[in-house]
């Protein structure tokens, strides 16, 4: 079907188009459909059937998705009244406030806000590498913003201080998954490195640690931060579950980054460690000139899978009482005015999670060809 | 690493077996000026988030009127929401100070797990729902039927116990969450759920069609559902145990968040005057100020109020009082009285 695997229309293999061909066989648009879809009897069949199965499924979701949705009631009952059988998106357009803030209270709405455009400004120099002063800019990224954004979040110092456990929503995600993946990253490539190191105390607590969070399961490491740790404290004295939480995620998704990091460290040849010795780099010259920008590049794909498994990760939270948008949906679906409406919500969460996980893929896919032609221009 | 961990797990079997007997969880609360009540994830008019964001429901008002008893404000309170495998532990660790979480009252809880159960506030118990076009009006005519039913719980059972002692096959139908089994029941693909009857109650308010499914009469189980708080801290568990006690109490005497004040003023009744701190001194027996439980009736209104508010008949839930109403009227509420 794809246009790359296509053999040639047949328009341009017909005869000259003063001959007898039909004048519609001739319209480019027509022939790629023709050859795509209907050339052989088995094609014909099996697009008929495709038709029909896209039809007979899509036709019956966007009646009730788009045709019928409703998108503004103030409850459930309210909807039925409006079309019998359809969407009721007023369910999530009503509320939409508590998926985006959660249980943060309203007043102060405004500094999840700041945060936003904030983080939106921190991942321009890291993302868009040709960006002018981006090495000033960079220092912004790692240092102040996240200063500012806990600031912001936490409050003190001039703001009404915000209990971490009113994080909630897909501000909670946010949190959870910019920390997750900002620090799993360096907290991989020094495992990778300590477990490719030549000195053996290095090598076996990194191996003892790889192996030890890759063997237990993710919500088995949340259980213990939730519930387990605050015996280990004075009572009273409780460490906050979302710092809890956040640790327990960052080496969750450390180790499996070191991992990724080392399969592309074996990718490298042997020669380019020579080479680099040979100009006199020292081990860290050399990581940092030679080999680290060759690792990572191979590693990209590997690396976006790891953050994209880490977001979507963070839904697991729910278990341990924290809101992500899945567990503000099940808080909401308990309203009597809005019971019963599961489906509008959970499609909506899975679309949230859906547009994330996709741009993530895609910048992915970009920076791997970019750096792709890159290598190409070089020889 | 790994000896690290034994070592700190060798130290939490320890720390788990002997827990800190905490005697002053009232001067904690004051002092935070915050009340830490765990309540449930989501449970249709038991916890729930309005539009602001903010928790409602009839576990919360309790948490509400415990926090304006002991710190003058409705409003000072943390909710901690727990999960039913997660809330025990969230009281015994010491994250919240008291569990109004729709939980019901068993030997091995109140004793195996160290805590201290203070009363009932819903009596509950397991029933069924079918669909009305079934023809079947009592659960001995369930022979054959299949059952959608919650795995894991104690309804599960209950079931088995209810269709063996009674010589009537069936063929159980595993469900994971409420949600699920309602789409599967509404599905036809069990002919009976099964869950406790004000669950039953609440998922019917969410048919598109209620009249077509009804409630058989048989309740198979009891769920006396209630407050609980960490063993150890009896001043503690008795504050709580008397709010709850005030709240049924008030309906009793006809004291609502409205009239405390006439009736301060103007009623002869010595039970009425002594909830309402008039007389006597029965707020210095827990380490209180005699306006105690005003603050509370206040704040909320009395058991009464409570229930119409977020279960009674005016509610979508719909649900009558039944075993929850008052020992004069043919109910189970029979409160101690506050003297």
């Amino acid at each position: 079907m794809s246009e790359q695997t296509a053999p040639p229309p047949p328009a341009a293999r017909a005869p000259a188009p003063d001959d007898d061909t039909p004048l519609l066989a001739r319209n480019p648009v027509v022939s790629w459909v023709w050859t795509n879809f209907f050339s052989t009897p088995l094609n014909i069949a099996l697009t008929v059937i495709s038709v029909w199965f896209i039809w007979s499924v899509g036709s019956a979701f966007l009646e009730w998705a788009v045709f019928n949705g409703v998108l503004f009631a103030d409850s459930r009952a309210h909807c039925r009244e409006i079309v019998e059988h359809g969407a009721c998106w007023a369910v999530v357009s009503s509320r939409i406030d508590s998926f985006l803030y959660g249980l943060y209270p309203p007043a102060q709405h405004w500094r999840i806000n700041i945060t936003f455009l904030l983080l939106v400004a921190a991942l321009v120099p890291v993302l868009w590498d040709t960006m002018p002063h981006r090495k000033r800019a960079l220092l912004y990224s790692a240092f102040v913003f996240p200063v500012l954004a806990v600031w912001l979040l936490v409050g003190g110092l001039g703001l009404e201080p915000v209990s971490t456990k009113k994080f909630s929503g897909f501000m909670l995600t946010l949190v959870i998954g910019v920390t997750g993946i900002t620090l799993s990253l360096p907290l991989g490539i020094l495992l990778a490195l300590a477990r490719r190191s030549s000195l053996p105390v290095l090598r076996i607590l990194s191996v003892v640690f790889i192996e030890f969070i890759r063997g237990v399961p993710l919500i088995t490491l949340l259980f213990i931060a939730s519930v387990l740790l605050s015996y280990f404290l004075p009572p009273g004295a409780s460490f906050d579950l979302i710092i809890r939480v956040l640790i327990m995620v960052t080496l969750f998704a450390s180790a499996y980054m070191a991992e990724v990091i080392r399969g592309g460290f074996q990718s490298i040849p042997a020669g380019q460690y020579e080479a680099a010795q040979a100009l006199g780099l020292g081990y860290w010259r050399s990581l940092q000139k030679v080999i680290l920008p060759q690792v990572l590049k191979v590693s990209i794909p590997g690396i976006v899978n790891s953050f994209i498994g880490l977001y979507k990760d963070t839904t697991l939270v729910i278990i341990i009482g924290l809101f992500d948008p899945l567990g503000i949906g099940r808080s909401l679906l308990s309203d009597a005015a809005w019971a019963g409406l599961s489906a509008e919500v959970y499609l909506f969460v899975a679309l949230f999670y859906f547009c994330s996980c996709f741009a993530m893929s895609r910048y992915s896919l970009y920076v791997e060809r970019k750096l792709e032609r890159g290598q190409s221009h070089d020889r | 690493m790994r000896t690290l961990t034994l070592s700190l797990a060798i130290a939490a079997i320890a720390l788990i077996s002997t827990p800190p007997a905490n005697a002053a969880t009232l001067d904690d609360v004051q002092t935070r000026g915050v009340l830490r009540c765990i309540i449930n994830t989501g449970l249709i008019g038991f916890a729930f988030t309005d539009e602001n964001g903010d928790w409602q429901g009839f576990d919360v008002d309790f948490c509400r009127a415990t926090a304006a008893a002991v710190l003058d404000n409705p409003d000072a309170v943390e909710f901690i929401n727990a999960t039913g495998k997660t809330r025990f532990t969230m009281l015994n660790s010491g994250e919240g100070e008291v569990l109004y979480r729709n939980t019901t009252i068993t030997m091995s809880r109140d004793t195996d797990l160290k805590l201290t159960f203070l009363g009932v506030n819903y009596y509950d118990g397991q029933g069924f729902i079918v669909p009305r076009a079934l023809g079947v009006s009592s659960a001995h005519e369930l022979d054959g039927a299949s059952v959608c039913i919650q795995t894991g719980t104690t309804t599960e059972l209950n079931l088995a116990d209810f269709f063996r002692s009674n010589g009537i096959s069936y063929e159980p139908v595993p469900i994971e969450t409420n949600e699920e089994a309602r789409v599967s029941y509404l599905a036809g693909r069990c002919d009976a759920y099964t869950t406790d009857a004000s669950g039953l109650a609440a998922t019917r308010a969410t048919f598109d069609d209620p009249g077509g499914h009804i409630i058989l009469p048989e309740i198979i189980s009891k769920e006396p559902l209630g407050p609980a708080v960490r063993q150890g801290d009896d001043q503690w568990a008795d504050i709580v145990r008397w709010v709850l006690n005030a709240l049924i109490e008030a309906e009793e005497y006809g004291i609502t968040a409205d009239n405390t004040a006439l009736l301060a003023s103007t009623s002869d009744n010595p039970s009425v005057l002594r909830i309402l701190g008039e007389e006597g001194s029965y707020g210095e027996f827990i380490g209180l100020d005699n306006q105690w439980a005003r603050r509370a009736i206040e704040a909320v209104g009395n058991y009464g109020e409570i229930f119409d508010r977020h279960l009674g008949p005016s509610t979508a839930i719909g649900l009558e009082r039944g075993l929850n109403a008052q020992w004069t009227d043919g109910g189970l509420l029979y409160a101690p009285p506050v003297r």
